[in-house]
């Protein structure tokens, strides 16, 4: 695991601040006493961390390649990018308790939006990169045994009691939250009532035998050990799953589904200490360049804006409707009070009855 | 401290080891900076909550079935480990066969693997179209996916502890005494029970003391071959690390307060239980 050990609590966290500022400042003070050399010299090389949730690490190995080459033909700045992939919201913690990200490209809105009440990161995040700092979208899509022997099309054919269905927690898992939302929004969008959805959520999680902790553990309990008839999971992980299983699997996409929404921001405090800002924000900048918008798409992920390019040469994104958090939940702090707060309806669906 | 150089020189004298001083600062520096602290930390904020916030987030009845299903599948486990222990103990003390070295090599081997490798083994081999699964489930018997799921993986985990607790009190037992006892007229079951068990007895303790309080720690195995399921097999580290992804540190800091409250307290009586069976045998 490539983390940080250094993870205080937040009540650690003015000391720790304490130290950083004063160590800042010691070398600010060392470096003006010595800069007869002119304004305006650069570090000579820049590292940048990128911490990042579990299915972009193929992602980001292509982008962090083509950035790096890309920068040092711009700026005359060599830069090397390390990498960070956990579970999106331990992620979120751990720069939160000290992890030192330049960016943070992770999961859910509510992860970096939890880093920025930390006041790492400033209150505008989502105003500096078009459509809201989201710079690529994802849907949720149904993965099946070859042949779909039990003929899933839409989200209507998970109610039968036929049906098995394989989707990780979404208490612990943002890919569990997405598959929980993506099908609560199928029932809303198919004229369902509240009500409707929430006896539609229920019979889906009474037909879920396992509910694994994470994404790539739900694919392992799909694809490895054959439990399930159905998975829930993002486009770019079921073509993963899909290309992995050498036939054994196919990808459906049912006509609704909800859009994925990864959000990025700079880490303001961090880029400011380490005087990494101009190669963080430019990284994230990327992401928008038609360069990046490539390679995104080569990885199965939407990239945002008018025409994205197709995933591959003479392939095309199949057509899906969707709908968003706004149409499901109104925001994501009223979904996740809801939906997966402690006693709203995820574990409610649990409760024995009777139990209070 | 009144410092009376004469009792001071007798003081060094007396300790066969050198450098008293240094190895106790060592000591406390390690014991205070990697236990007590990251102890404290955890108790202070839990008690960041109020009395009825601290039962709310860690006595809800989902966190008792967990409490229920980490109790016990632990005990279970560390009963099963401390049998299983004992007799593959004596056979790797008592008998000698070929290959005995390679088996006492390979009872550490649950040490060294990471233990969610072995929670995605045991689960594959127990699902349905798994090696042992597709015997096993015909007959109803659900390896992967449920509670005998979490035993079988504490056991793995746990089975060193056992085995190699005992093991060395079974080398060091004198055999002139079970001689002895078979000579007076003894059965060899009365010898066992009268003059092998009292002697092990005490480090068959130790083994499901150390096999319980691993077992009830474990978290990486347990969550691959359990299926997680809320007041079935859902086990409290679960239910802390579902609290963290809401950001609530305190809540989640509750639940592992009584987790841990629970295990020290079944610690104690493991150790009180040993102390008495000690007393008694001597």
């Amino acid at each position: 695991m490539n983390r940080s050990f250094l993870t205080l609590g937040p009540s650690f966290q003015p000391l720790a601040r304490a130290v950083v500022v004063l160590l800042a400042a010691a070398t600010v003070g060392c470096s003006g006493s010595s800069s007869t050399t002119g304004a305006g010299n650069r570090p000579a090389a820049i590292e940048l961390l990128n911490v990042s949730y579990d299915p972009t690490r193929e992602l980001y190995r292509d982008i962090n390649a083509a950035f790096a080459k890309h920068y040092e033909q711009e700026h005359g700045t060599p830069v090397t990018i390390k990498q960070s992939h956990a579970a999106s919201g331990s992620q979120s913690r751990a720069v939160i308790d000290g992890l030192d990200a330049d960016v943070v490209t992770l999961a859910t809105w509510p992860d970096v939006e939890a880093v920025a009440k930390s006041g790492l990161i400033r209150p505008d995040w989502q105003n500096r990169y078009e459509n809201g700092s989201i710079p690529y979208h994802s849907v949720v899509v149904f993965v099946v045994r070859k042949g779909n022997p039990k003929q899933i099309q839409d989200w209507a054919d998970l109610d039968r009691d036929d049906i098995s269905i394989i989707t990780p927690n979404p208490k612990t898992s943002g890919n569990g939250k997405y598959s929980f939302l993506a099908a609560w929004g199928a029932a809303l969008a198919a004229g369902g009532s509240e009500d409707d959805a929430k006896k539609f959520v229920s019979a889906i999680y009474r037909r879920t035998p396992v509910l694994d902790t994470g994404a790539r553990a739900a694919t392992a309990t799909f694809s490895q050990k054959g439990i399930g008839d159905v998975h829930l999971t993002f486009e770019q992980e079921a073509h993963l799953e899909v290309d992995e299983s050498k036939g054994g699997l196919e990808i459906i996409y049912p006509k609704r589904s909800i859009r994925v929404d990864p959000p990025v921001a700079v880490v303001d405090q961090n880029v400011d200490r380490k005087a990494t800002r101009h190669a963080a924000e430019a990284y994230l900048g990327f992401l928008y360049s038609p360069e990046g918008r490539a390679i995104i798409a080569k990885h199965h992920l939407r990239p945002w804006g008018d025409t994205p390019p197709p995933p591959a040469a003479g392939e095309n994104w199949p057509a899906i409707e969707t709908y968003d958090i706004t149409f499901v939940a109104g925001d994501w702090t009223n979904a996740m009070k809801k939906f997966f707060g402690e006693g709203g309806v995820f574990d409610a669906i649990y409760q024995p009855q009777g139990a209070k | 401290m009144r410092s009376n150089p004469a009792t001071h020189r007798a003081m060094r004298r007396r300790s066969v080891l050198p450098g008293f001083g240094v190895s106790a600062a060592i000591t406390s520096l390690v014991v205070t900076s990697l236990i007590i602290i990251p102890l404290s930390v955890l108790i202070l904020r839990a008690a960041s909550l109020g009395p009825t916030e601290f039962l709310e987030a860690a006595w809800t009845p989902r966190a008792r079935a967990a409490y229920a299903v980490s109790l016990g599948a632990s005990l279970v486990a560390a009963a099963i480990s401390s049998v299983c222990g004992l007799l593959v103990a004596w056979v790797l003390v008592r008998i000698d066969f070929p290959g005995r070295r390679l088996l006492d090599a390979l009872v550490d081997v649950p040490l060294a693997l990471p233990t969610a490798v072995a929670g995605l083994v045991y689960s594959t081999l127990y699902v349905e179209k798994g090696w042992l699964g597709r015997f096993l489930v015909p007959l109803g018997i659900h390896g992967a996916y449920s509670w005998l799921g979490i035993v079988l993986v504490l056991v793995f985990v746990s089975l060193p502890f056992a085995i190699r607790v005992v093991q060395p009190v079974l080398e060091s037992l004198d055999r002139d005494s079970e001689e002895a006892a078979r000579m007076l007229g003894a059965s060899r079951v009365q010898t066992f029970l009268q003059v092998i068990f009292p002697a092990i007895f005490p480090a068959v303790l130790t083994g499901f003391a150390l096999a319980l309080a691993r077992a009830l720690g474990e978290y990486g195995s347990v969550v691959f071959i359990s299926g997680n399921m809320p007041f079935k097999t859902e086990i409290a580290p679960v239910l802390i690390v579902s609290r963290l992804e809401e950001f609530a540190y305190a809540e989640a800091t509750a639940i592992a307060v009584v987790l841990l409250a629970m295990s020290v307290s079944l610690l104690v009586i493991v150790n009180w239980l040993q102390q008495r069976v000690a007393n008694n045998s001597q």
